[in-house]
């Protein structure tokens, strides 16, 4: 604490950060005292931690023009302590963290109830650890703390996803999250080791040095850099849920609180972008052009996958589960467009794609965060997560309904939301592809384009099916109408907040850019913004597209008064000139006398020609009716083949392979006492030969 | 000066449009009963039936939501906005920088979602069928039309369709590989995207076979009107696109009253000749069964990504 509170004095924007950390998991050991007080627990310590994540926003937004700050905690080993850095790259995640901890932790204050899953206290406990432990997941400056945070965060959101333990899916998806999570974490530790290792000790007067200063000073020969660069796309992919490693997030992400899972798909998932960044930008310095195309070609796989598998979904947090997996791809595909730009030295363009990767990061993390809350609600209402129960909740439930609508634009990238933004930057950057100084790629490139606008245009089909079967449409059963209540003030409030954020980050891009651009010059050494002076007069294209493009090729806030003006407009026109007559009556249906809630679609109905199309993905059970049965009965289960292909066959050779071993297991005393003698007479002979 | 001139053009252009589109659709109707050895119904068909749909009142459902509602009018404002932002007066407009090619599909798109959400809220059977076809339907289509701005961009090095037209305007005439591909893909999206035979029927009265009208059954009045006049605006965009893409000759450059003569008698003889050909495809083909749109979709989509990497592998080495 002395290192603290020797810089309070000074204040450095470092300081807060960690006061403001320090706040949460007091905030979260307060819980204990008050461990079965919902009322406290819900009224008084997560609207502080919503606080505390307002100024942590706060503080990481004033941090992002800064320059980089070093703080060193006396935590840790002796001669180990943590070394903690606030540069651009840390403080935009934080800031990300901050601003969407704030409205989950506010919307967690109204969501709170008695008896469910565990002790609120506890919760409070496991919630704010969550959010510190991600916090110094995102400013560790050296391998020791990071590995300590990141497990902290993994362990933490495994005891909040296994809240509700009673229910052994929640135990086994609980495990396979931390099963998945600890592959990942080895890979990392791995990557440390390569990144540190490369040095050789000699470097570091004989003592390991795993500071991430040291990394960045190593310079790594083609091999070991890309081995290091393979071990973090392994270990961060784990987390975020690139193919294959992916079959944890539509397990976990039901059977999380709602808040929490919003916390993990909006936050969560970006601490492993964060990671990928950080190591193939600040601690590698030359990537090489076939990192870029492999991780380009890997993020559409696990794109167009998320996709088309989110599209036949049932449930709707797997639905969105799935949504995320795709949109995690997506990020994956400009991360890899950078490194090959970069890789080609065209700097200006690799800014470009990274500013569309950072964009749709804080885009991704506010709508899906959005999405996540507005199912817990509705779970509250209804207590219902399948898709083929609800309907009509439009009705009881306009608030979140309206506010779920704009979170399902800004997914689905609907200009003038946010999530169009990110898109669109993303396809200006593969425009440019074909200037890559490289034979084919640069033919190639343009065409994966095409599978990323398939993508997005399934994440519109995607979000109709969503909200049109959620909230449009009739109950599809009685009992859900009648019960259904719309949500608490204090839920609205953190709704309120994310949608709004939707809307600011989606009408106001070139504010935004201009902060990213801190970012990306840090990591790239320019930026889209600064770069507009640079291009400017050569090329008409060149000095539109990337840099002003945002100002004189999309103009988001025009857009929407546009739009706005017109609907004013003509309403008042009709209304002027004719009349505004209007009579309620019973739908008409072309006249078919009979309809009945259960005549909509389904989910399952809904996504039917995606099944038809998409058919060879998926691995399908299907039961049909015929003719003859007496209680027909129809259903359809769609499957992952990684699962059998790969998963399954996997735990089945660690079965036999421990089976195996359990052979020399005999369970006497005699037999083991007799491995004993023997392994000495070994040691012995080998100690003197 | 400077600012008037383009604002008065602009807002000319959106009458523009809000007038002929209806004329235009009148007219594809008149073509297609003429072809069809029917007697044709007067072109301005359209008009009485706005003006009969805006005086009688709007039945709505009983449980029909504010979002049933207003539907209508955001699809008429995205169509509208739409219609202001494609080139055909002048490649020089105020709100030409409001939206490039890229958000002009996702306006396109904004309309599709909030019309297939409409078509949902009501519940009724017919409603989530049509919604589910056209989402369907959309979403091929859309990286489709997407793929062919692509191939335009790559072409003249920018998104911006006013610098897409003036680039293909000046242009040598020659017949352009790519172009060809992108051509025809494009035909196709607007068939599917307008709702025509071969992918749907405009003027179907059976149920089943119906993607557009399903949606819009339990529409009335004056919303039934705003709806259909998106359509028909859509019809227009979609037409005037097509032209400025691939028959860029004769849009002005600049700003400038005195070129609308020019620009009026480009574009006109151009409408009515693109509608005459619509009217033609549709008596030509036949409509096809919902489970083949995803392959005249997809064969769309393969043209446009062929045209891409034909211009890609053949033009650029130069």
């Amino acid at each position: 604490m002395s290192g603290l509170s020797a810089n309070l004095s000074e204040l450095l924007s470092i300081d807060w950060i960690l006061l403001l950390i320090g706040t949460w998991l007091l905030i979260g050991l307060a819980g204990l005292t008050v461990l079965r007080d919902v009322t406290a627990v819900a009224r008084l310590l997560y609207p502080l931690g919503a606080l505390v994540g307002m100024a942590l926003a706060v503080c990481a937004f004033n941090a992002l023009g800064a320059p980089a700050e070093i703080a060193v905690l006396p935590l840790g080993l002796p001669d180990l302590p943590f070394h903690l850095r606030l540069d651009a790259l840390s403080a935009l995640f934080l800031m990300l963290l901050g601003g969407t901890a704030a409205g989950i932790s506010i919307f967690s204050a109204g969501y709170l109830r008695k008896g469910e899953g565990s002790a609120a206290g506890l919760q409070c406990l496991q919630y704010h650890l969550f959010l510190a432990s991600m916090a110094l997941v995102l400013l560790a400056d050296d391998a020791y703390a990071f590995m300590v945070a990141w497990e902290l965060m993994a362990l933490s959101s495994f005891f909040l996803v296994t809240s509700d333990h009673r229910n052994p899916e929640i135990r086994s998806a609980g495990y396979l999250y931390l099963l998945i999570a600890h592959i990942g974490a080895i890979a990392i530790l791995l990557c440390f080791g390569v990144l540190q290792g490369a040095g050789g000790l000699a470097a570091s007067n004989g003592v390991a040095d795993y500071t991430f200063d040291h990394m960045r000073a190593i310079r790594h020969d083609t091999f070991w850099a890309s081995a290091a660069f393979g071990l973090a796309v392994l270990g961060f992919g784990a987390k975020a849920g690139l193919l294959p490693l992916h079959v944890w997030l539509p397990e976990a992400h039901p059977a999380a609180p709602s808040p929490v899972s919003a916390m993990m798909s909006g936050v969560m998932l970006k601490t492993a972008i964060y990671g990928v960044l950080r190591v193939s930008f600040d601690l590698l310095h030359h990537p090489l052009w076939w990192w870029g195309v492999g991780l380009l070609a890997l993020g559409l796989v696990t794109a167009l996958f998320g996709a088309i598998f989110s599209a036949v979904q049932s449930d709707m947090k797997r639905l969105l589960a799935y949504s995320s997996i795709e949109n995690i791809g997506l990020l994956f595909v400009g991360i890899g467009l950078t490194l090959t730009f970069q890789a080609f030295g065209m700097t200006a363009l690799a800014a470009l794609a990274l500013t569309a990767v950072l964009y749709h990061c804080l885009n991704h993390a506010v709508f899906k965060s959005l999405l996540f809350l507005c199912t817990g609600a509705v779970l509250h209402a209804t207590r219902e997560r399948r898709l083929g129960k609800l309907g009509g909740l439009i009705h009881p439930m306009p608030w979140v309904a309206w506010l779920a609508l704009l979170g399902v634009l800004s997914s689905a990238g609907l200009p003038p939301f946010n999530g169009f933004v990110s898109e669109w930057l993303l396809l200006q950057a593969f425009l440019f592809t074909p200037g890559l100084p490289h034979g084919y790629i640069n033919m190639l490139i343009p065409v994966a384009a095409a599978a990323v606008t398939l993508t997005a245009a399934l994440a519109g089909y995607v979000m109709v099916k969503f909200f049109g079967i959620v909230f449009l449409g009739q109950p599809r059963e009685e009992t859900i109408s009648r019960q259904a209540k719309d949500a608490g003030w204090l839920e609205r409030t953190g709704l309120v907040w994310l949608a709004a954020l939707c809307v600011l980050l989606g009408l106001f891009p070139v504010f935004v850019i201009e902060h990213l651009d801190f970012v990306t010059r840090t990591l790239l050494g320019t930026g889209v913004y600064a770069a507009s002076g640079n291009v400017a007069g050569s090329h008409g294209w060149l000095l539109l597209a990337p840099i002003s493009a945002d100002r004189a090729s999309y103009e988001p806030l025009l857009f929407l008064l546009m739009i706005s003006a017109i609907v004013v407009a003509t309403a008042a026109f009709v209304h002027r000139f004719w009349h505004g007559r209007m009579r309620r009556g019973a739908a008409w249906n072309c006249g078919f006398p009979i309809q009945t809630p259960r005549m909509q679609d389904t989910a399952e109905g809904f996504s039917q020609p995606l099944r038809q199309i998409f058919e060879p993905f998926y691995r399908l059970t299907r039961e049909l009716p015929t003719s003859f049965d007496k209680a027909p009965r129809y259903s359809v289960v769609v499957r992952d083949h990684f699962w059998y292909l790969i998963y399954l066959p996997l735990a089945h050779l660690a079965n036999l392979v421990s089976r195996g071993i359990s052979v020399i297991q005999q369970g006497r005393i005699a037999i083991y006492l007799l491995y004993s003698l023997i392994t000495l007479v070994v040691l012995l002979f080998l100690v003197r030969g | 000066m400077n600012l008037i001139a383009p604002v008065l053009l602009q807002i000319l252009e959106l009458a523009l449009a809000l007038v002929l589109a209806p004329l235009l659709t009148g007219w594809v109707n008149q073509c297609r009963a003429w072809l069809q050895n029917r007697s044709a119904p007067p072109l301005l068909q359209p008009y009485r039936q706005f003006a009969k749909l805006f005086e009688k009142e709007v039945v709505l459902a009983h449980n029909a939501s504010s979002l049933f509602r207003a539907a209508p009018y955001i699809i008429f404002a995205c169509m509208a906005l739409a219609s202001m932002i494609v080139p055909t007066l002048s490649t020089d407009l105020p709100f030409g920088p409001a939206a490039d090619a890229i958000a002009l599909v996702g306006i396109f798109a904004l309309a599709r979602v909030f019309i297939a959400l409409a078509g949902m809220d009501v519940g009724t059977a017919f409603g989530s069928l049509g919604a589910r076809r056209e989402m369907l339907i959309g979403f091929l289509a859309e990286p489709a039309l997407l793929m062919v701005f692509f191939t335009a961009s790559l072409i003249s090095q920018s998104t911006s369709l006013s610098t897409i037209v003036e680039t293909f305007a000046s242009r040598e005439f020659a017949i352009y590989p790519s172009l060809a591909f992108a051509g025809v893909a494009f035909t196709m999206v607007s068939l599917a995207e307008n709702a025509r035979i071969p992918v749907d029927n405009p003027t179907t009265h059976l149920e089943l076979t119906m993607i557009h009208e399903a949606m819009i059954l339990e529409y009335s009045g004056r919303h039934l009107a705003f709806i259909e006049w998106a359509a028909e605006l859509k019809l227009y965009v979609y037409s005037c696109l097509g032209l400025a893409l691939f028959f860029p000759w004769g849009v002005p450059q600049g700003a400038d009253l005195s070129n609308l003569p020019l620009a009026l008698a480009s574009l006109l003889p151009k409408l009515a000749i693109g509608g005459a050909l619509l009217a033609l495809i549709e008596t030509l083909s036949a409509k096809m069964r919902i489970f083949r749109a995803p392959e005249f979709l997809g064969t769309a989509f393969m043209l446009a990504v062929l045209g891409m990497l034909v211009h890609l592998l053949l033009e650029t080495g130069k």
